[in-house]
């Protein structure tokens, strides 16, 4: 089933992290196999954030195979070797949990898509997300766990995305859960509640163009669907309207970049949407009670319309 | 030795005299007889007096808890009850079979007040998907939006909506009238058998696909005509039905009806005969 949430302030900051933690705990009966959080923080826009992981969680319900804890060293000293071979200097290293690491990297070198390409040539190593702002947060359990495990109750930024998975057609694991970095994009994130239809026939078209996908989970597609929309000069909004007919299916996700949220919902609107609007702030979620947990009080909401795209700036 | 008579067999229905048909051919149902009604007990209904007026705040409390405090207080004779902070909760005020008015300062989630038979119901807010699905009569008006689904398999009663619906409203209707003040999204009507949907607005795509049978009036424009869809002419008993239910409705008195679009189904997709299955062995 799968729940989805996101928000954007306009105009100021907020506590997005506790905030998308509560609308996503209310979103808990829609799936609790996995949690996503993509947080568009207050940051000085100097540095590269880069959210990696050198292994998988292998708890209770997880579909990996366990590896020894030595395996995810041996992995880290490689990323950090590469990272130095890159002209990369690692400003600030947090380890949040073995297989779950957080850089701020100082790297003007440019292109991406080779840095990346680089880091996850190391077997077991996937870049969860990548930005000056953007931070992928994703584990297995639910909103309130994966946000104690990650302490992201204290983040502040200006808007976020984020995801309660009901596993389907792919494993429990972290590289399987949403949110999915825009890869090779700085800053882009994506999440989606449905089922891809035309997956295959897509994934091999945007592999023979030279794109990158790390799972099998359908949801990843719009992600790198977008990523390619964009990299050939289409803007954000473009790429959306173009998906509502290059993807088939049943969908609606959202996507976020450093100053934009948007959402799109497939032609046939099978999947829920329940949308907030004012002049400072724009919730939206599967459900009504995700919004209300930041919006208690008696509000005007709304269900968009089948085929129908929508971004916001903050 | 074993009683190799057969006897005749009757259903616990049939012994209470819900069923008197004669099983050959088509079939005959007499469903009640008004003058056996004193031998019949709708389980889960309350006499209640709409006097009798009580407010309840379901704000710490799960649906479950909810409902089961709404069925206490209609079994003490409460006939009119608020409920304050909703907050979007799910399947609130479900399964009510009697008379009753029932108002939410508040907006529901999905699968509000549905699986009805009597109730007169106000939403001061918003609804989610599947409201009133499955109701079977009374009245319901929903002050805001509503999401997908509003009204699906409704069999009787009148489903208002002020604002404006998702997707497939009224799919698999069954009967009843959906009033709809705003405009309605894709698949208006999917698949509905019986009944009436009223939308002041503008449709989506796909209006009546697959319908069976049935009317949609559409004020607004029509995004695009489903399956076996057809526009029909309005006449005048249109006209005055629809007038007469957007004046009880308390929905768009002044709106020119007679500009209306009227949709049922072409039966083209019909694929139905007049055989029941007996019959249809014998001819084969």
């Amino acid at each position: 089933m799968c729940g989805i949430a996101g928000l954007i302030h306009r105009g100021k900051s907020s506590n997005v992290g506790q905030e998308l933690q509560g609308m996503l705990q209310a979103l808990k009966h829609r799936g609790e196999d996995s949690t996503g959080y993509a947080l568009y923080g207050d940051t000085d826009g100097q540095n590269f954030i880069m959210r990696f992981k050198v292994g998988e969680n292998v708890g209770e319900g997880s579909s990996s195979v366990m590896e020894d804890v030595s395996v995810y060293d041996e992995r880290k000293k490689i990323v950090d070797s590469y990272l130095s071979q890159m002209g990369a200097k690692i400003v600030k290293e947090e380890r949040i949990l073995p297989y779950s690491l957080r850089y701020e990297i100082d790297y003007d070198k440019g292109d991406l898509l080779e840095f990346s390409q680089k880091i996850e040539s190391i077997p077991g190593v996937e870049i969860l997300s990548m930005g000056k702002s953007l931070e992928v947060i994703k584990d297995l359990g639910n909103a309130k766990t994966v946000c104690d495990r990650y302490n992201l109750g204290d983040l502040v930024g200006t808007h976020a995305i984020g995801h309660a998975r009901m596993a389907t057609e792919s494993g429990v694991d972290i590289k399987s859960a949403h949110p999915f970095w825009g890869y090779p994009f700085s800053d882009v994130s994506v999440v989606h509640n449905g089922q891809l239809t035309n997956y295959w026939n897509n994934r091999r078209i945007l592999e023979n163009k030279g794109m990158r996908f790390m799972s099998e989970c359908d949801s990843e597609l719009i992600a790198v669907y977008l990523a390619e929309k964009m990299r050939n000069g289409a803007t954000l909004e473009e790429g959306m309207k173009d998906s509502l007919s290059g993807l088939d299916g049943v969908f609606t996700y959202f996507v976020a970049t450093k100053n934009s949220l948007g959402m799109a919902k497939d032609t046939m609107a099978a999947k829920p949407l329940v949308l907030y609007e004012s002049d400072d702030l724009v919730a939206m979620g599967s459900e009504e009670i995700a919004i209300r947990s930041v919006l208690p009080q008696e509000i005007d909401t709304y269900d968009p319309f089948d085929g129908e795209v929508k971004v916001w700036q903050i | 030795m074993a009683n190799l008579k057969t006897t005749e067999k009757k259903t616990k229905a049939q012994s209470m005299g819900l069923h008197t048909e004669v099983l050959t051919g088509k079939t005959q149902q007499k469903f009640f007889n008004p003058d056996e009604a004193e031998n019949f007990y709708y389980w889960g209904t309350y006499d209640v007096d709409f006097n009798k007026r009580t407010e309840l705040d379901v704000n710490d409390m799960d649906c479950k808890e909810a409902n089961k405090k709404i069925d206490e207080l209609m079994s003490q004779g409460f006939g009119t009850i608020v409920i304050k902070n909703p907050q979007g909760k799910h399947s609130l005020g479900v399964g009510i079979l009697n008379k009753l008015n029932l108002i939410f300062e508040g907006s529901l989630g999905y699968f509000g007040v549905g699986s009805i038979d009597g109730p007169t119901v106000r939403v001061n807010g918003r609804v989610g998907w599947s409201c009133a699905e499955n109701m079977m009569a009374g009245k319901v008006v929903i002050e805001k939006n509503a999401g997908s689904c509003f009204g699906a398999a409704v069999r009787g009663g009148d489903l208002i909506c002020k604002g404006s619906v998702g997707a497939r409203t009224g799919i698999d209707q069954k009967g009843g009238t959906i009033i709809i003040g705003g405009d309605a999204g894709a698949f208006t009507g999917f698949m509905m058998q019986r009944g009436r949907i009223v939308v002041l607005g503008n449709v989506g795509i796909n209006l009546g696909d697959s319908m069976y049978d049935g009317t949609i009036y559409v004020g607004g424009k029509i995004g695009s005509y489903g399956s076996d869809a057809i526009e029909s002419p309005m006449t005048k008993s249109d006209i005055d039905w629809l007038k007469r239910k957007l004046k009880v409705a308390e929905i768009g008195e002044n709106f020119d009806v007679s500009q209306m679009t009227k949709v049922v189904a072409g039966k083209k997709l019909w694929n139905y005969d007049a055989l029941e299955p007996t019959e249809k062995k014998g001819a084969i």
